[in-house]
Order: structure tokens, then sequence, then C-alpha cells
């Protein structure tokens, strides 16, 4: 297969060498975690225990609301000390349960795995998946069960498994297809009988060999029958394919740049097809989940465990001791740190995620949330500050890295100049914020947050008129 | 914690939105280098010039550094003349000079570029116009006894206005005298091109040494500071049309400023055109009326107001090539 990279990006140093050969550790037993409701794109969760509550490990201690939000589920076992506001690695300070831990660890009993998973109906494993708290891994946390939702006219061709790893500095989901390949390839195995596709794909880039190889492995041993009928289109001809075929999963290797990544460039990569502007991956047939995610969905379809834990890569100039860790849902960043020899006076600003789209914290009393990939902390030296941009000098290089071929320079002139409706017609809505064009400008303007900024008040705008 | 607090651990984080990093380039860092690729020229035309070239440079270059000092102190923005961008005007302002002119000129060029083009368009970044090319534009026309009268090269480091020995512009000659005229300054038609190509010639600063100036450009090119689009569509159109026109391409290509103005003048970012369609674009206007002038016009030469007059386009020619969009085109 031919792969037909993305038009621009950017090659920012990947700094992967501290952690990329360390194997994943489990974290410490925290003594004390701070479960927050909102961990997911949709509506937060509602605590459905109160304060002095004995909970166990899986527990579900938030409901979903609504069919966009997903439930929350305890991470420790132990006893319920308070339920209120506290602060949240996304911002604002937001609804959270905390849990004293009792140090037994013990998991809830009610949890009940299925051995023969690829023969449930879909709706069961979409079910479970819910059920079970999973959201996207890789940092967007929009719930796996509606992107696993397709409505029915769409026909679903591409199930596409995330392990492009594109930011710098991470190296969890790298660990994860070394380590688990075969968790990962059994949930890819389950998204599949629920979109009933014949075709997986793993994207993982390039400069992963040891992953690829993992997963090349393990995804040649994927002969599965399909224990219900689907189908498959080829040159716009619709094949029926009725249980008894065979699954097949490929890994694809994917040049190495950033946003690599992203869901539609991901897409383009893997099978040549652009989705259009204003439409979602499903438009052209394919859907896409980050290899954590998948690993998660088996962990809770196979054992019956909900999402209370993830790997995430502790690393950058400021920590001293880099580690990819397992930890639970929860675990204040300033307990993670203390694991890993402490934070040193490099550190000028610590992120949640990648350098590129993480979220910057002000202080280290924040939860690990579902979507955590990494906690780097970066130097003085190479933490940009905003505070110092400039003008535009028109030099037009965010227009050649721009991955959506959009032209940034225009976009953050008229936002500057709060023109927001011109904004959008030059395409304020297709940007996914992934910032290769404020890594690019020679002078330091702060586009995403332009961005950000715009189509927050354009949504104002549109919720006032309405 | 139990380890030794320090300021950060406090709750002292930097917080912003992303990206986090940067690629480290910067607005000094393109300037200097652009600065840096015009050394060799530079260094060529005071080889020929003598002293007076170099003296003719600083000035202009110091008196535009000033200037913008002087217009953002006034004006109460943020001083930024030390960006490397008021060097440059002055720089290549200073290369469209004969070195025989008096050195106020320089200094009058400087002001009109920095202080009018510039700085009461609202200073880098939104000027329309290249200040560099209005300074020599009004020079030109306030002054065009002395921008008109060439130096012949002699090396003479001698800081003293000479007035003796001057002589015309091969494209000068050209346009008084005829093609056979110039060619009878010269070995043959093999030995005009070598001489124009090391600069042997009367002109402006820049104008000589066309091999420096493309060593130079190489280099920015090589560095992915500027792109071909715009300098050789330029550079072709010109070529083309004075071959259609019956003239000789080489000639066109090596005498006047036209390595100078379509690597160093027609790429300056804030008047020119992003996308690398309306580059083309822009391109290929330069050439036509650079042509236009030199064959028809009163003018020899016409590279500084062809470069002019494509600025006034910059804005529409970015708005009638719009830049394709992911996933916009109908998928094959």
């Amino acid at each position: 297969m031919r792969i037909t990279s993305f038009k621009g990006g950017v090659h920012p140093p990947d700094n992967k060498k501290a952690t990329a050969s360390l194997p994943i550790v489990d974290a410490k037993l925290p003594e004390r975690v701070v479960i927050p409701m909102s961990m997911h794109i949709g509506a937060p969760a509602k605590p459905v225990v109160g304060v002095g509550d004995a909970v166990k490990k899986g527990q579900k201690i938030g409901e979903a609301q609504g069919a966009v939000s997903v439930p929350v589920h305890a991470s420790i076992s132990g006893k319920v000390i308070a339920v209120g506001n506290f602060p949240s690695p996304m911002g604002a300070d937001a609804q959270a349960v905390v849990i004293e831990s009792d140090g037994k660890d013990e998991w809830a009993d009610d949890l009940t795995g299925h051995e023969d998973y690829l023969s449930l109906n879909p709706d069961v494993l979409r079910n479970i998946i819910k059920e079970a708290g999973i959201v996207g891994m890789g940092g967007a946390t929009f719930p796996a069960h509606v992107k696993l939702s397709p409505p029915k006219e769409k026909k679903i061709k591409y199930a596409i498994l995330n392990g492009a790893e594109c930011e710098p500095y991470l190296t969890a989901d790298a660990r994860l297809m070394e380590e688990i390949p075969g968790d990962i390839i059994e949930g890819l195995k389950i998204i599949m009988t629920i979109l009933r596709v014949t075709d997986g794909f793993v994207g993982i880039e390039d400069n992963k060999k040891a992953a690829i190889k993992a997963m090349t492995a393990e995804a040649g041993k994927v002969a599965c029958e399909l224990v219900v009928d689907t189908y498959y289109e080829r040159d716009g001809i619709q094949y029926d394919v009725p249980k008894g075929c065979r699954m097949g999963v490929r890994v694809v290797p994917l040049p190495v740049k950033y946003p690599q990544g992203s869901e539609k460039q991901l897409i383009k990569a893997v099978t040549g097809l652009e989705v259009p502007p204003g439409h979602l991956p499903m438009d052209v047939g394919a859907v896409v989940q980050n290899v954590a995610t998948a690993a998660a969905i088996y962990q809770a379809v196979r054992f019956g465990r909900p999402l209370i834990e993830r790997v995430l890569t502790v690393t950058g100039p400021g920590i001293n001791e880099p580690k990819n860790l397992r930890v639970r849902i929860g675990t204040l960043f300033e307990d993670i740190i203390s694991q890993c020899g402490g934070i040193n006076r490099k550190a000028a600003k610590v992120v949640m995620g990648g350098p590129m789209m993480g979220v910057a914290q002000a202080s280290l009393g924040v939860p690990v949330i579902k979507g955590a990939s990494g906690i780097v902390a970066l130097s003085e030296k190479e933490a940009v500050n905003v505070m110092d941009f400039g003008p535009c000098i028109r030099c037009g290089r965010c227009i050649d890295v721009c991955p959506m071929g959009l032209n940034p320079s225009v976009l953050g002139q008229l936002i500057e100049k709060g023109r927001f409706e011109e904004a959008k017609e030059y395409g304020l809505m297709d940007c996914f914020e992934c910032g290769s064009c404020s890594f690019v400008c020679p002078s330091g303007r702060p586009m995403v947050q332009f961005i950000k900024w715009a189509k927050r008040e354009l949504a104002k705008k549109k919720a006032k008129a309405s | 914690m139990d380890t030794e607090k320090n300021p950060q651990e406090a709750g002292l984080f930097r917080a912003s939105v992303g990206p986090h990093i940067s690629s480290g380039e910067s607005v000094p860092h393109i300037m200097w280098t652009v600065s840096a690729a015009l050394m060799p020229a530079a260094g060529l035309s005071v080889y020929y010039f003598g002293l007076r070239a170099l003296l003719i440079l600083v000035v202009s270059m110091v008196s535009s550094v000033a200037f913008e000092a002087l217009t953002q102190k006034l004006t109460g923005a943020k001083i930024t003349a030390g960006d490397g961008s008021a060097l440059l005007t002055g720089l290549l302002l200073g290369m469209n000079l004969p070195a025989s002119v008096p050195f106020y000129l320089p200094i009058i060029g400087s002001a009109v570029a920095i202080i009018i083009t510039k700085q009461l368009f609202g200073g880098l970044g939104y000027n329309i116009f290249n200040p560099a090319l209005i300074g020599r534009a009004f020079l030109m026309a306030s002054f065009p006894r002395f921008m008109t009268t060439w130096l012949v090269p002699h090396g003479s480091l001698s800081l003293a206005r000479p007035d003796a020995v001057t002589g015309a512009t091969p494209l000068g000659i050209l346009k008084e005298e005829g093609y056979d005229k110039l060619l009878s300054h010269f070995a043959g038609r093999h030995d005009m091109y070598v001489q124009l190509l090391l600069g042997h010639r009367g002109g402006a600063m820049g104008e000589t040494g066309v091999i420096a100036l493309l060593f130079g450009a190489a280099y920015l090119l090589y560095k992915g500071y500027i792109t071909w689009h715009i300098p050789v569509t330029f550079i072709a159109t010109v070529a083309v049309l004075t071959a259609v026109f019956g003239g000789d391409p080489w000639l066109a290509i090596l005498s006047g400023g036209l390595v100078l103005g379509a690597f160093f003048m027609a790429t300056d970012y804030v008047t020119v055109p992003q996308l690398k369609k309306a580059q083309v674009a822009f391109g290929l206007g330069c050439g036509i009326i650079t042509v236009l002038i030199r064959l028809e016009g009163g003018y020899p030469e016409g590279v500084c107001y062809a470069i002019l007059l494509m600025n006034c386009f910059t804005p529409l020619l970015d708005r009638a090539f719009k830049a394709k969009k992911f996933g916009e085109a109908p998928v094959k």
C-alpha cells in the first residue's frame, strides 16, 4: 500500500529517548484520589455516592447524563471523604469525588467479564464499553461508544487504531504496543465486530520500530472468523460477507511528522481518503480509536473492568527520573512526580499531554484524568512565552505547515481585529488546533489561542441568537 | 512532598494555550540571515568601488535603524529597531545607490523608507510597499543627476567624492546607443557576459557582482528563507519576453538590478503574496512590467518600479488564489 501523507506538518525534536525503552511500571497505590465527574467530552457525570460511603475499585461513582456522556468509577477501594469542586487539569474547578484508600485495593463484586466476547451482539458490546466509562485516551476524550455507533446509513469500511503518538516526549502508547500488543489487537477485533468490518488497521509512526514489530507479529495471528454477517465495498460494489469469513488486521507504518496522529491525517495516510471540511471520519467510512482505548475496551469486555487506570509518560527536563507509569485515575500530579524523583528547578511549565497540544498546569495539585497521556515538565529554554509575540510578517511559514490547508496568518490577523465571522470564511472551524502554525511562527504569534477564542466568541453569539 | 520546595512547587508554573514549544525561528534571525546573504555582494561592491561604497552602506544602515528608533519613540510604540529589519532595509537601500552619491542621499532615502513607507503604515508587517525601493524611487525622482551618475569600478580607497571617472550602465548604453555599441565595450559577447557576471561595470552597488548575489540567494534558497516561486518566475519572464522582442536574454538577466530585485526585494515577506500560486503570478507581473519599462519606458531599468507596482496587487493576488483546504477536492 502506498502511504499518502498529508501536506504540511512540522518536525519538532521528538525527545522520546528518555523513556522510549523504559518498561511500564505500576505507580504506587495512591492514598487518596480526586476523580472529576467530567473527564470526557459531553455532559458531566452525576455523583451517585455520598460522603462516608465505602466504595470498591471499579464501582460506579458517577452516572452518565445523556447519550454523549460516560459513567465514572472508583479507581481505588476506600471511603468517600468529599464530593465537591476541586482543581481540574482542564482549567476551572470541577465537581469531583474524593476517595481515601483503605489500602486493600479490592475490586467491586459485580464485575463480570465475557470469555466468548466476539460472539456478543454489537449493542451489548457498545453498552459494556459505555458502562466501563471508556473515552478516547489519546487526549480527545470523546466517549468511545458514541464513535462506535454510526448511524445505519453510514457504511463503515475501515476500523483504524491510532498508534502514531506524534507528540514529542510521549512514549506511553509505544510502550503499550510493545508490551501488550495482544490486548490492543483483541480490542480492535471487538471494535471490528461492533462495526461489522473485516479490514482493521493500526497506524504507527515509522520511528517506533519495536512497536511496529510487536504489533505486526500480533496482527499476523488475527484470522478469526466473523461470527456475524457483514459487508465490504470495493470499487463501488458492495459485497456481503457472511459469518465465517476472516478478519484481517494490517499494521501501517506512517511517515514521521507532526500531527500524523490527528484523526483526519491518519485516515488519509491509511486509506488515502480525505474527510471533507465539516464532515466526520464516518462520512468516508472510517472509525478511529487510540491504541490505549482499544486495550481498555478489551479489559472492559473480557474482564468487566471499567477504565480506572491508564499509562502515561512522566518526562521532560524538569523531571528527575522520567518514567512510563500505570496510574490510577484521580492520582494527583504531585504524587506521581514524587515517584519520578521529584521535579527540579529546570521546570518552567508542566503540561498534561504532549508539548504541542497538551494543557499547561499552574499547579501540581490536579488529578490524572482519562485523557492524560503524559506529564511533561518543560524547561525555561524550550517553553515558549506567549507574552512576547510580535506582528505577522506574512512569511507564510504557517501556511506551509498547516495540515488542513488553511491560512493561519490571515486567521490570526482577522481574529486580532475581532473579525470572527470573516475568520469563519477562512476556515476557522476546520482548524483542530494542532499548533503547527505557532510552532513555526518567527513572531511567536499565539494562533491556537486566537482560534480557540474566536470559536468561543462565535459559540456565545450563536447561543445568544437562539 | 518532603523534598525541598522551590518557587515552582509553590504553584508558580506558567500556564498558557499550546503549543508549548517552538521551532526557535525569530524575526531578528531571519533579518540577520538575509543581511548576511547580502554580504558577498556588498563586499564585492566595496572591492570595486572602494571604501566610499562601504561608507555609503554604513550611513544607510545606521540612519535606517536610527529613524526606526526615533519614530517608535515619538509614537510611543515598542522600540524594535534592533530586530534587524530596519538594518536590512538600510542595507538594501544602500545597495540600490551608486557609490558616488553624496552622503546625505542615503540619509534622506532612509527617512522616506523607514518613516513614511514603513512606520506611518503601522511598522513591521503592515507596510504595503517595499521600503527600500520607495526610498530609491524617491531619490531617483528628486536627485536624478546623482542617481544616474555611475562610477566605473576603480577600487580606490579614497573617501572623496569622485567625479572624473564616471560611466553609463550597460542598460543605459543599450537604451541610448544600442546593442552593437554596448558590445563594442567588450571583447565579444562571451566576454560581456563574464564581465557582467563578475560585476566589472558601472551601476548601483548591488547591481554589480551578480555572481556574489547568486551565491547569497542560493544560501537563502537552501535554508528555506526564500522559495523559487517569485525570483525564478520573475527572471524567466524577463528573459523570455526580452528574447521574444528580439533582445539578448542573457544580457537582460545579467545587467541592471534584476538579480538583486528578484532574489532580495521581490521576496520581502511583508509586501509580496503569501500563497505560492499568487507568488508565481506576482513574479510574472514583475517580469512583464520590467521588460515594458526597459523596452518602452523612459528609464533604462524597470525592476524597482515593477516590484513597487506589483506590491499594490499583493492583497488582490492573495485573495484570487485560495489555497486548497484539506479534504476540499473530490476524492479520486
